[in-house]
């Protein structure tokens, strides 16, 4: 008895179903290159397939953090993620090069330029918390137009160019700082979940985001203040989508508005469904989402291996999405549930009718 | 002419804010169509022709917005219509041109394509309760990876058949005289004909039948309308079956427009759409809409698009950006003016 309830505790846990889905995800990678886990250090820095995954995994981390918030607490996705990301890179390397198409020589500072480019996805996240919140438009539906319009905004931004930051010091945020083995965006990912983990651990926003996922109306009649709670949310997202876009372009030292965080959007939101969250809102786990993201990248990376192109990539993700909704609705678990029930009926039933 | 005045009529006499805004979405029609007219006259804005033009620019796109606007109309959305266009072009160009089918092949192949997209779609939002944007949001990635799988190069359409059909041109009596005194009568292709008969037979059925009804009974609300002895679930299931049809269908009329298929086409035609939905006065959340509404929607876009292809100087992507705008202003004015009919009621 007491074994079936560990093992219950075990399968219950909201962490369970993610990990299995890594553990499958790394167990296939493991036959396919056997070399996976191997890390070598080349010219001072780490190699390795699981260093790629980590490190292509930040930007999905970051903004899979910001899409477990919006889920939670407005039982939509952000679809403009991104987008947004996309114009954070403009905005960036557009004060960067000053107008130019390509620089060695940065225009201006780059602090500055990165401030902007955060506020800039702020913003666009406020714009889409003001519709949801304020206006109470679906999410998806609200987020589709910066979804559309927002690499158009990206493109009058830089006027329809790639402009490219040739200065070693733009590189930094998406290489590797100099002396140090692991490349920065692992950094910076690990700064954005502790900084968000703090956030929760200190503020009650966790509980409020939570509560108002799970039923906005008794939120806002105990009190909270849930349209405020929507907004702050979406303005997070769109701020973690900007850090994440800014990673992105200093990878490739550029703003490629129709490129940037192409099809991201998709990974964030399966992030958030594989890490065991509920796509309709109410309680959360970040650790899940976080696991899940890495889970995706991992996938993505085996596809990759496997000599799927990137165009076509997002088919097996729609399978696997379709496939994790259909196994979280109500009607696909009750269905199951009633099967069982139904087989242990029969079985009560059968040695019945031989006694 | 009748039918539009007689529709006016009828949603006055029900619901008076749902009129208001098909006029505005008329009126604003009329108003850039004219402000064209006067601005870009040397160019040939104020030919009957131009007008024709835009129809024929937007046959597949008022099929597509015609199913989008069935299924919104329930309260749920499609935005896999877009993808779906896409794969249709790839499927017909690749089984035209590489496999050797024939045209009648390659329609059913959209048919075909389109009803199964409805099909998956609507037994996962409607008997499974899945929300209808994470299904059509995969749907979407789907049908567009699928058509990198088929093919990442432009396939463009020799098919002598397909052209011969893309290319008919039908005379209407009206036209212009050219500077040689000789009448040029304005033209449609096959295309306008095919998607005019949908917006009529979309509009009976959802006027005068039981199960265009039944739609908008459970837009309004599902609960009630269960209540009253519908079926909730077959009727979603057949509205996304519909649109999924029509997507295929306005798919392959897009196909006859473009003649080609590749990867990045009709992106963003989801968000056309369900812009043209939505400006025509089709509710977000459902219940309310209109297949008239619905047309001027997709003319407004088209005269934005040819407004801004005229002018010369603007970039492209100021269509979509003030598709959005114009998208975000008819949903604040809808979620104002459902506001205040909660707040009467």
């Amino acid at each position: 008895m007491s074994k079936k309830s560990t093992f219950k505790r075990i399968t219950g846990n909201h962490l369970f179903f993610p990990l299995v889905c890594l553990f499958v995800v790394l167990v296939v990678n493991v036959i396919k290159t056997p070399n996976f886990f191997a890390i070598s250090l080349n010219n001072g820095v780490l190699y390795g397939y699981v260093i790629d995954v980590i490190n292509r995994g930040s930007e999905l981390v970051i903004l899979a953090l910001g899409m477990t918030l919006v889920t939670a607490a407005s039982k939509g996705q952000d679809i403009s993620v991104g987008a947004v990301m996309a114009v954070a890179a403009a905005v960036c390397t557009q004060i960067l090069s000053g107008g130019e198409t390509s620089v060695t020589q940065l225009q201006n500072s780059m602090l500055f330029a990165m401030l902007a480019a955060l506020i800039a996805a702020a913003l666009c996240g406020a714009f889409n918390g003001f519709l949801v919140a304020k206006m109470r438009i679906q999410p998806m539906v609200a987020t589709l137009i910066l979804y559309t319009a927002g690499r158009g905004i990206a493109q009058l931004i830089t006027n329809g160019q790639n402009t490219y930051i040739r200065v070693e010091s733009y590189k930094v945020l998406g290489g590797y700082i100099s002396g140090c083995p692991i490349p920065t965006p692992i950094f910076v990912a690990i700064a954005a979940v502790i900084v968000i983990a703090l956030l929760f651990k200190f503020t009650t926003l966790k509980l409020y985001i939570e509560s108002v996922g799970i039923n906005s109306n008794a939120s806002r009649l105990v009190g909270l203040n849930s349209t405020r709670i929507i907004f702050i949310v979406y303005v997070i997202c769109g701020f973690l989508a900007g850090i994440a876009g800014l990673v992105n372009s200093s990878r490739i030292y550029s703003a490629d508005a129709n490129n940037i965080g192409l099809n991201l959007e998709m990974d964030a939101i399966l992030a958030v469904a594989l890490g065991g969250n509920l796509l309709s809102g109410g309680k959360f786990s970040l650790a899940g989402s976080i696991i899940g993201a890495y889970t995706i990248q991992a996938l993505s990376t085996t596809l990759y291996a496997m000599d799927v192109k990137a165009d076509q990539l997002p088919v097996y993700k729609a399978i696997v999405v379709i496939i994790i909704v259909t196994l979280q609705s109500e009607v696909f678990r009750s269905f199951i549930k009633k099967l069982r029930t139904k087989n242990t009926g029969q079985g009560d039933m059968a040695p019945g009718k031989e006694g | 002419m009748s039918e539009k005045l007689q529709s006016k009529a009828s949603t006055k006499k029900t619901l008076s804010s749902t009129t208001f805004l098909l006029f505005i979405t008329i009126g604003l029609f009329i108003v850039m169509y004219v402000a064209g007219m006067i601005l870009f006259a040397d160019k040939g804005f104020s030919k009957p022709q131009m007008f024709c033009n835009l129809l024929i620019d937007n046959a597949g796109l008022i099929v597509i917005s015609l199913g989008l606007t069935i299924v919104m109309i329930t309260g749920g959305i499609d935005i896999s219509v877009g993808s779906v266009t896409a794969l249709v072009c790839m499927v017909s160009a690749y089984s035209m041109e590489k496999s050797g089918a024939s045209v009648y092949m390659a329609l059913l192949f959209s048919l075909g394509i389109g009803l199964a997209f409805g099909i998956v779609q609507g037994f996962l939002v409607s008997y499974l309760k899945i929300q209808p944007f994470i299904v059509t949001l995969a749907g979407m990635f789907f049908g567009r990876g699928m058509t990198a799988v088929i093919s990442t190069e432009m396939i463009s359409i020799k098919n002598e058949t397909f052209l011969s059909w893309a290319q008919y041109k039908i005379s209407l009596p009206v036209g212009t005289v050219n500077k040689k005194g000789i009448f040029q009568a304005a033209y449609i292709y096959p295309t306008v004909v095919i998607a005019l008969l949908v917006l009529v037979i979309v509009f009976i059925m959802l006027r005068y039948t039981k199960f265009g009804r039944s739609l908008y009974a459970i837009g309004g609300n599902d609960q009630s309308a269960m209540m009253m002895g519908l079926n909730v679930k077959r009727t979603k299931f057949m509205a996304y079956i519909m649109s999924g049809f029509l997507a295929g269908l306005g798919g392959f009329l897009f196909c006859l427009n473009t003649g080609a298929g590749f990867v990045e086409q009709a992106k963003g035609l989801e968000m056309d759409a369900i812009s043209a939905s939505v400006i025509g006065g089709t509710m977000l959340s459902g219940g309310v809409g209109n297949p008239i509404g619905t047309l001027f929607g997709v003319m407004i876009k088209g005269t934005i698009n040819s407004l801004i292809t005229t002018q010369g100087t603007l970039s492209s992507w100021w269509v979509r950006i003030s598709v959005a705008a114009l998208l975000c202003f008819f949903i604040i004015l809808q979620s104002i003016i459902g506001s205040k009919g909660k707040k009467k009621s």
